[in-house]
């Protein structure tokens, strides 16, 4: 991954767009969803407990509270299916993989602003 | 249009198409090159083109034969050399004419060749994809080939049998990868899938045969 040519074919082709978030930080992920011919979007709301990988293949994980349930979406950063990424709110963690997140619920696992 | 161009391996990625399927894709840097010979079937028995890819190269690095090669093309700078036959429909080339990655267009499809890395003496399992024996409970056969020729028939070992020996290292052609990019300010030509050899070992990119 240090070749000059591929690192800038890399970020030619690399999404301009989405705004700097880390770990811990609380985004709505706007998902192009599609309908038969119509493409709506819909929004994914929840805690970054990841970023993995570097290049057109960086990933996010983001873990959100649904109906009681733990529910975890992995979101390629560069894919067209991705709208747009919203910060919601930041969060002040001490490692980059809050996979701990997992085993705690409620006041347990808020996290403190940054 | 040139039969195809040379050039090297820079590295592997991956892109996104337009309805948001990954293609897996390879980049090499194609060109430029030069035309050091012109082969005819007059004086050479058959039609085709010697390409040389124009790099940064030690004159002291090129034999004294191959310099005297390449001083009749007037050209510099040359150290790989590849042959590449000409078809009919393709343009005719003199000594000195440049060929360009431009001459390729994105949806095309290429051959690739390149020298597969080399990986030493491998054995049967490795090369040849043999499926081995139990590691464990009392299997007493674990990696080896087996059988070869039994005693009384046909008590010898048949040509070709495959074994255990040197596997890489040698010439290995892709065919019909798709050229998803071309970027003619760097050079660069975009192909879909794998190459053959390491990051930085020359490949010849040829319009695919079929």
């Amino acid at each position: 991954m240090n070749n000059t040519l591929l690192t800038k074919y890399i970020n030619s082709k690399k999404r301009q767009d989405v705004p700097e978030f880390r770990p811990g930080d609380t985004v709505r992920v706007h998902v192009k969803i599609k309908e038969g011919d119509k493409e709506r979007l819909q929004a994914f709301e929840g805690t970054v407990i990841a970023r993995k990988n570097s290049g057109m293949g960086e990933t996010i994980t983001v873990r959100k509270i649904s109906f009681g349930h733990g529910v975890e979406r992995i979101f390629p950063l560069n894919a067209p299916v991705i709208d747009r990424i919203e910060v919601v709110r930041t969060g002040k963690v001490r490692r980059s993989k809050l996979y701990y997140l997992r085993g705690l619920r409620g006041k347990a696992a808020r996290l403190k602003e940054r | 249009m040139s039969p195809g161009i040379l050039g090297r391996k820079i590295g592997m990625t991956q892109v996104f198409r337009a309805d948001g399927r990954v293609v897996p894709v390879t980049l090499l840097k194609a060109g430029p090159c030069v035309v050091v010979q012109r082969k005819t079937p007059l004086t050479d028995g058959y039609d085709a083109v010697q390409l040389g890819l124009m790099e940064y190269v030690k004159p002291a690095r090129i034999n004294k034969p191959r310099t005297g090669h390449l001083k009749k093309a007037n050209v510099e700078g040359v150290k790989f050399l590849k042959e590449l036959r000409l078809r009919p429909g393709d343009d005719d080339f003199k000594p000195g004419d440049k060929v360009l990655v431009d001459q390729f267009k994105p949806a095309e499809k290429v051959d690739v060749i390149g020298i597969s890395k080399g990986r030493g003496f491998a054995g049967v399992v490795r090369r040849h994809h043999f499926r081995g024996g139990e590691a464990t409970h009392g299997s007493m056969f674990h990696r080896a080939p087996g059988s070869i020729g039994a005693s009384s028939y046909p008590s010898r070992v048949f040509p070709g049998t495959r074994m255990a020996g040197h596997m890489g290292n040698h010439r290995v052609t892709v065919r019909n990868l798709e050229i998803i990019d071309v970027n003619a300010e760097d050079n660069v030509l975009v192909v879909k899938g794998a190459v053959p050899g390491p990051n930085g070992g020359y490949v010849v990119v040829r319009r695919a045969k079929r």
